[in-house]
């Protein structure tokens, strides 16, 4: 089983760091150029517009897109120097949750989590088997072993997701719109289980999101992503910020262009 | 007047750069093949997904192509006097040419639109992308049993391809037509001979198993990730294949034959 690094850095080093990032896909450019930090064992929250790159900055840190500018660095390392193989010593330091699980579909639940388990672990049958019931368990699930991705409901998918990315105790934990579709006691229970892998495995925990109440209650900095950058601070001081982009996006009244008058559906 | 020749400009373009990243990911594939972990596994299941499920539709066309051929070849044959040969004519068809390419051509229909949309939905739900974030080559674990288990298959399913059709042709010409069994056997058997004919038409098997196992991962691995960009990637794997399929027979043939 892999264990969390420990290193002599402090909490409030940036554990991952974007810096001046240019990205764009074809034509249609993302964002122009975005900064940000992301602290060591803290619970970050990006948020953002429908199509502002949240989802982007969580992939730019994965390494699976590159920018056409800028530095990117994780845990220390230049990520943008290095080939898509020399990232996979990276990514073995990262956990990702992807918005709609990526469960591989022709595998069960458990062999699902198994998976990376066999990949990169030199465990037995019966350690690989108590790893995967533990990490069920610690989701709340059980009696899902050998159901397959298609049979689970949506909570479920994402609990699935969620304990596969963590089953490797990564140090990075990166969860793409982890609330999404989601009924209220399900997203109390993934806030819950975030919190946990922040607190137990002192993880640092980055997730993008729409999702504002939760946002509010579990986030250690919240970075709002804009179109001409970002703003960032704790929760409390986005709660109590003046300026009229934030103002508007946290009461979710933001100037929304309105429909011609003669529009018909 | 310039646009078109634009237009023909870029095309000729991205067919060159379409060919060099074919190329390359040829060469993923290989790498894959060649680093450990072997994933044999997998491979095996590949095997009885394109091999073992696609063993009915070869037999059941091979049976057919292999009665039209005794029968349209009785029908000529019998003008000159020569239904005596109908075993060569049946034969020679069926191990130079038939079987191979109508081989090569089924399974591009049933088993390499399958992969390819197999390979492109992945793309689409993310997997691919969560097997690179779990630091697992993707061309190593998805790409390379299944371009490996065609290569493999291809050249097994050519070869009953052409033992049903040399039965149907059998049933046809000597149970229908009356041709004498003795006479059928032995101009199949002087005709046919085992290295220019049975190892040229299972070489030709084996060239059209890279071929389609290659076209239909690629075009799997890069469908745009959308229901409509997984539909487009196994169509182009479909007709890009076949037609790859009928150009190679060509060029195998004369190259084979000089």
């Amino acid at each position: 089983m892999v264990s969390p690094s420990v290193t002599n850095a402090t909490r409030d080093d940036p554990h991952v760091e974007l810096s001046r990032v240019r990205m764009a896909f074809g034509d249609r450019e993302v964002f122009r150029s975005v900064s940000c930090r992301f602290r060591r064992g803290r619970i970050s929250v990006v948020l953002g517009g429908s199509g502002s790159g949240k989802s982007t900055v969580l992939r730019l840190i994965g390494g699976l897109v590159r920018p056409q500018a800028g530095s990117i660095r994780v845990d220390g390392d230049d990520i943008l120097q290095r080939s898509e193989r020399q990232m996979y010593p990276i990514r073995k330091k990262l956990g990702m949750m992807f918005q709609d699980g990526a469960l591989l579909d022709s595998m069960t639940v458990f062999e699902n989590l198994a998976f990376p388990l066999r990949e990169h672990t030199a465990g037995s049958k019966a350690e690989i088997a108590a790893a995967v019931r533990a990490s069920l368990d610690a989701v709340g699930l059980s009696r899902v072993d050998d159901l397959l991705p298609g049979q689970l409901s949506g909570g479920m998918v994402k609990r699935v997701a969620l304990a596969r990315a963590i089953i490797l105790r990564p140090i990075i934990l990166l969860c793409d719109e982890p609330f999404s579709g989601l009924d209220p006691i399900s997203v109390k229970l993934i806030e819950g289980l975030l919190v946990r892998v922040n607190r137990q495995l002192h993880a640092t925990v980055i997730i993008v999101s729409h999702h504002i109440a939760s946002t509010m209650r579990m986030a250690d900095n919240v970075i709002l992503l804009l179109p001409d950058g970002t703003i960032d601070g704790t929760a409390e001081e986005l709660r109590r910020s003046t300026d009229p982009r934030v103002v508007a996006f946290l009461n979710e009244d933001a100037d929304v262009p309105a429909p011609a008058a003669d529009a018909r559906w | 007047m310039v646009t078109p020749v634009e237009d023909l400009g870029w095309s000729a373009t991205r067919f060159v750069v379409d060919l060099g990243r074919l190329a390359l990911f040829g060469f993923q594939v290989v790498r894959a093949a060649l680093a450990p972990p072997l994933r044999v596994r997998r491979f095996v299941q590949e095997v009885f997904k394109l091999g073992v499920l696609s063993l009915i539709i070869i037999s059941v066309c091979g049976l057919a192509v292999g009665m039209v051929l005794s029968l349209q070849g009785y029908n000529t044959l019998v003008r000159f006097g020569a239904e005596q040969s109908l075993g060569a004519v049946v034969g020679l068809s069926l191990i130079r040419e038939l079987g191979p390419v109508l081989t090569a051509l089924l399974a591009t229909g049933r088993a390499g639109s399958a992969t390819t949309a197999e390979i492109g939905t992945m793309v689409a739900t993310e997997q691919l992308d969560a097997l690179r974030m779990m630091s697992v080559d993707p061309v190593d674990l998805v790409v390379t049993p299944r371009a490996l288990a065609m290569v493999f298959v291809m050249p097994l399913l050519a070869a009953l391809f052409i033992v049903f059709g040399l039965f149907g042709g059998y049933l046809v010409g000597v149970g229908l037509m009356g041709v004498d069994p003795g006479a059928y056997m032995s101009s199949l058997q002087s005709a046919v001979d085992f290295r220019d004919d049975v190892v040229g038409g299972l070489l030709k098997a084996l060239i059209f198993g890279v071929l389609v196992g290659l076209i239909a991962t690629y075009r799997g691995f890069t469908a745009a990730p959308t229901s409509a960009g997984v539909g487009a990637a196994t169509t182009s794997t479909v007709v890009v294949a076949s037609v790859s399929i009928l150009i190679f027979d060509y060029v195998i043939t004369a190259l084979w034959g000089a």
